[in-house]
């Protein structure tokens, strides 16, 4: 489903490279995780999969099935089925959350061909959504995750996932900051979202994230490049044994 | 003194031609005053201090520059609001076009008929409170409106009025050059919302002195819409008695001149005034918004929060200042100017100030301009959301906190939906 093949890329104002000849290969239905040691790259490449400005691809592609990301908008990225959960979730005083997620739902199934999802529909659905996750419906009412705390701020980004319903999930370190109930929700809704048409991309530190969420493959990424690809176990190896073993074999 | 001759000159020509308007003795008496402290104080140029960010030049001149009426339903804000309705149409009251002046609670009269008498409540204030409103800045085109404005409404609030009334200005001839003289009372423990729209003449120039006694409260909402060639000054003198409440907030679309100066005195304890705008231009949009305020009494607060959007080299300004006197203890005072300039060729000039002479106060004041949020854009964009609808959400979040100073959630929604048409319109 996701093919990314030899991409290199660069922030756009230092010429400094970030990735460097990066291959991943997501299949329809799976889940991968990512781990790295700290600025290794895992958020610029969720950043560039997003279509954020301030880096140049200087070599490389990045295909969802057979869309050409890299030629798309965000918002046609969006549309196309790429969600990307945040690292750290922008607060945006003075838009409302409801507001904003029905603004964007809607412009997805318009981009779609899709019809507009009527004002109780969408009501219906987000009440339901955010009940799961346990987001109380006031705080839906509040500008977007404007005095939210931490663990609020990704829930409510995977509040955001089910309802966008996206192919391709893309989460950044969504376990950082949350509490142990708070894991076990956002890890309930990820896999209520599992299914053989959709595919996750796991970026996170901790093994304590894969315990719920049971990745189907296991990358480490390290200076821009995955340096090692395994199973489950690899994410327990690293829990237990750190990062340097691999590094120094990549060497 | 010292009159540079540019002053001078600028004064004698536009003076020149005009008359003062008829009018019985305290009308008179007022108007020749008025015409006396104009020569004496001459009219404003562009070196003046005060206007330093403003020409007020095309203001000055005999005749007005024409500007094209945008003919319309859609210029007159608030349809759904059972007010009553009155209408001015090139600074002209239309009679024909407006309510009948009965209202519940509040007698309103043409300051036409007003001035005609020999004696009437109106001299208390005509002229007094523009007077007063001269330092410690000369205001002179106020004092030249209240020599010759032969039109305008003159409002005495006795109760808690139900309906608002609703100062409908249409704009018709494209060299209208019209001035309004406004005066409002409201006395003690009664209340009124007054709302104004509309673009008014090719060249406006209003006052309204506005006199809110204890425990009163005046609402103000007005819309300066949408032509864009109008020049327009205006001026809202207000003075507030302990408890008294006034608020007044001013949405401006287009124009390629707008000054709106307000002055306003808490003279009694415990007296709040809320006075807030968001202004949206384009091109050769310059808006200037100028705020006095003072603290003469214990305990009062006052709120600013003016915003603009600026786009295409438009200019948007803010002079504002608190000034808490002697005494003033308790003072609560807030100022927020900000501006969100869409483009790099637009600009915001802004001198905020406070000035203190009390030591139980707390006052605080800020300005910015900035651009458009990209990490917040983008987080839009992220979701779907295509880059112009973001770039609009996000405009309008920057303009609502000015709009939160609106207490009608009714007339809040209306000014809002019209903020998004103008949005979708520059697409
Ligand atoms: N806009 C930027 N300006 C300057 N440096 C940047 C920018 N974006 C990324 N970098 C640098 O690129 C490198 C990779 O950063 P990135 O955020 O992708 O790392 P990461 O793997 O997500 O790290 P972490 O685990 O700490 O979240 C880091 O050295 C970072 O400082
Ligand atoms: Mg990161």
């Amino acid at each position: 489903m996701l093919d990314i093949k030899n991409l290199h890329v660069e922030l756009e104002d230092g010429a400094k490279p970030i990735l460097k000849g990066l291959d991943l290969s997501v299949g329809a239905g799976q889940v991968h995780a990512i781990m790295g040691p700290n600025g290794s790259g895992k958020s610029t490449l969720s950043y560039v999969l997003a279509g954020r400005d301030g880096y140049k691809v200087t070599e490389g592609s990045a295909h969802l099935d057979d869309i050409d990301l890299l030629a798309l908008e965000p918002e046609e990225r969006a549309a196309a089925g790429v969600f990307l959960a945040f690292q750290y979730p922008v607060e945006i005083p003075g838009v409302g959350n409801m507001t904003f997620l029905r603004t964007a739902l809607n412009a997805q199934r318009k981009a779609r061909g899709e019809e507009e999802v009527s004002a109780a529909d969408f009501l219906k659905l987000v009440r339901q959504k955010a009940q799961s996750l346990k987001i109380d419906a006031d705080m839906l009412k509040r500008p977007i995750n404007v005095g939210f705390s931490g663990g609020e701020k990704k829930r409510n980004e995977i509040l955001q996932m089910a309802v966008l319903e996206p192919r391709m999930c893309i989460l950044d370190e969504t376990d950082s900051g949350l509490d142990v109930d708070a894991m076990r929700l956002v890890s309930e809704g990820v896999n209520a979202l599992r299914d053989a048409g959709r595919a996750f991309l796991v970026i996170t530190h901790y093994q304590r994230l894969l315990d719920h969420i049971t990745p189907d493959v296991v990358h480490i990424m390290a200076n821009g490049r995955i340096i090692r690809t395994g199973g489950p176990e690899l994410a327990r190896d690293v829990e237990a044994n750190g990062y340097a073993d691999i590094l120094a074999e990549a060497q | 003194m010292n009159r540079p001759n540019l002053r001078l000159q600028a004064t004698t020509t536009r003076l020149e031609g005009m008359t003062l308007p008829s009018g019985g003795t305290w009308a008179r008496a007022a108007r020749t005053s008025a015409r006396e402290r104009v020569e004496e104080m001459g009219l404003p140029v562009r070196r003046d201090e005060y206007w330093r960010f403003t020409d007020p030049q095309s203001l000055v001149v005999p005749e007005p520059l024409p500007a094209a009426p945008i003919v319309d339903d859609d210029g007159v804000a608030f349809p759904d609001v059972d007010a009553l309705r009155l209408v001015f149409v090139d600074g002209r009251f239309d009679s024909e076009a407006s309510d009948s002046l009965d209202l519940a609670g509040v007698s309103i009269e043409r300051l036409a008929d007003a001035a005609s008498r020999d004696i009437h409540w109106a001299q208390s204030l005509f002229g007094v409170l523009e007077g007063e409103g001269q330092k410690p800045v000369a205001r002179p085109l106020a004092t030249m409106n209240t020599a010759f404005a032969e039109e305008g409404l003159v409002i005495h609030v006795t109760e808690a009025v139900a309906r608002p009334v609703h100062l409908i200005y249409r704009h018709v001839d494209d060299r209208a050059d019209a001035m309004l003289h406004h005066l409002v009372k409201v006395e003690a423990g009664a209340s009124l919302t007054l709302l104004e729209t509309g673009p008014a003449a090719a060249r406006f120039n209003s006052v309204m002195e506005v006199d809110v006694a204890e425990g009163a409260s005046l609402h103000h909402v007005r819309t300066q819409g949408r032509d864009h060639q109008r020049r327009t000054v205006t001026h809202i003198f207000a003075r507030l008695a302990s408890k008294a409440d006034f608020r007044s907030f001013t949405l401006t679309f287009n124009g390629v001149l707008t000054r709106n100066e307000i002055v306003v005195t808490l003279g009694g304890e415990e007296a709040v005034a809320h006075v807030a705008g968001a202004a949206v231009g384009d091109g050769d949009f310059h808006h200037d918004d100028t705020v006095f305020v003072t603290h003469a009494a214990e305990g009062c607060e006052s709120r600013q929060v003016f915003k603009k959007v600026v786009r295409n080299g438009a200019v948007g300004v803010f002079q504002g200042k608190i000034l808490v006197r002697p005494g003033a203890q308790r003072t609560d005072g807030y100022q927020l100017s900000q501006a969100l300039l869409l483009d790099e060729e637009s600009q915001f000039l802004a001198k905020p100030e406070l000035e203190i002479y009390a030591d139980d106060v707390k006052c605080s004041h800020g300005s910015t301009a900035g651009a458009i949020d990209e990490t917040a854009l983008f987080y839009l964009r992220s979701r779907g959301v295509p880059e112009r609808d973001a770039k609009d959400l996000l405009t309008l979040a920057f303009l609502r906190e000015s709009l939160e100073e609106i207490a009608d959630d009714r007339l809040a929604s209306d000014l809002s939906k019209r903020l998004e048409g103008w949005l979708a319109r520059r697409r």
